[in-house]
């Protein structure tokens, strides 16, 4: 079954950008939160992250701090 | 494995000195901890010829798509850490793994000023931002604080004022630089408060920021807030490049060939003392510094058999 992938982001962020393309570009699906429109949301981030910076990744639980391509790659098992 | 060049950087300059070496079926590597560089943090660019306008992002990614398009081995995520140099064999140290060359490109850009502040690095993105554009919103209905003076300063000051509690701007010198415009933006907000001639001496906080310490005329006080924008400018990223001479900025001095002091080692872009800094300039010099080095590796006979002759 295909992992559930969450991106927090805000629109302005170039590493946000990055994550979002990448994802794209291997054809996996996910669901963008806008951190900068939903502050409920953005607490929640900051609770599972642990900190206050953009992008987030949350692969199925595993949370993922930044543009982290190759831990990316390694939660959704993709080469 | 020992390759005919590596190129450090994939900004303008390390992106296009790639293309051109490709173009010439160099064995290549690039390591970068970004694609990109500045560029894919600008806003609007209207001066690169060829597009009217296109976004910072937008253009990054044209970048990178060019590159992409020859199958260039890319270490996207690592940083130098070291560069020494061997007999003719140039050795780059990231914090991963360690390469070998015969030629060097370093366009490894410029890097944000850090504060040098107690707490700096511990409340890294707890709550202190080195990009106010990507982070700020996350700090709506917060007190936050702005350091810096200068243009980068302002533009977080004015985008901070619309969405959080008060922001207040400490910049170290009598008073604010910038632009007149965004100044008087800046200097009239009711939400602001300017401290000039202060000092940011300590970040402190528990797992997040909860405030800073200032210095003004040797007094020390306290700003409780929860989000800081370190905004005090750019440095370039060349620290790790010990070997190579650099001028008081710290910019890797090159020559009109691009040349470093070490022998085939070169330098391009916003890195070195190359005057202005520009995306236009920073590619030229990746394609100038790429057919130096191809020079280079062609009149010491150390360039692969495959690649194309001079």
């Amino acid at each position: 079954m295909a992992k559930s992938v969450i991106v927090y982001s805000t629109p302005t962020c170039p590493f946000c950008i990055r994550t979002k393309q990448f994802l794209k570009d291997s054809n996996i699906q996910f669901e963008d939160i806008d951190v900068s429109s939903d502050t409920e949301k953005a607490q929640v981030m900051i609770k599972k992250s642990g900190q206050m910076g953009v992008p987030v990744l949350d692969i199925d639980g595993t949370i993922i701090i930044g543009f982290d391509k190759e831990k990316i790659k390694e939660t959704l098992g993709i080469s | 494995m020992i390759y005919d060049l590596i190129i450090i950087g994939a900004g303008p300059a390390g992106i296009t000195a790639a293309v051109y070496a490709a173009r010439k079926r160099l064995k290549l590597l690039v390591i970068s901890k970004d694609i990109g560089g500045q560029a894919a943090w600008s806003g609007d660019i209207e001066n690169y010829t060829g597009y009217q306008f296109i976004t910072g992002p937008d253009l990054a990614a044209k970048f990178e798509e060019h590159m992409r398009n020859y199958k260039i081995a890319v270490r996207e995520g690592e940083e130098a850490v070291d560069i020494t140099r061997q007999d003719k064999a140039i050795s780059v140290r990231t914090g991963k793994s360690s390469y070998e060359a015969y030629s060097v490109i370093i366009a490894s850009g410029k890097v944000s000023r850090e504060l040098g502040a107690k707490g700096e690095a511990e409340f890294k993105n707890r709550g202190l931002t080195y990009c106010a554009t990507c982070d700020g919103p996350i700090f709506a209905g917060k007190d936050v604080a702005v350091i810096g003076g200068g243009n980068s300063a302002l533009d977080a000051a004015i985008q901070m004022m619309k969405i959080a509690k008060h922001v207040y701007v400490v910049n170290i010198t009598k008073q604010l630089g910038g632009d007149a415009v965004m100044r008087e933006t800046v200097e009239k907000g009711k939400a602001v408060t300017v401290i000039n001639n202060a000092r940011v001496t300590e970040v402190f906080g528990d797992r997040m920021v909860k405030g800073i310490k200032i210095k003004r005329e040797e007094r020390e006080e306290n700003l409780a807030v929860e989000g800081v924008f370190v905004e005090i400018g750019l440095i370039p990223n060349s620290k790790f490049a010990k070997i190579i001479e650099k001028n008081e900025f710290g910019e890797i001095k090159v020559n009109c060939h691009n040349e470093t002091n070490v022998p085939g080692v070169f330098g391009a872009g916003d890195v070195t003392d190359v005057p202005e800094k520009q995306i236009i300039i920073a590619a030229g010099e990746g394609s100038k510094a790429c057919l130096s080095a191809f020079r280079y590796l062609n009149e010491n006979g150390l360039v692969s058999s495959d690649s194309t002759a001079y």
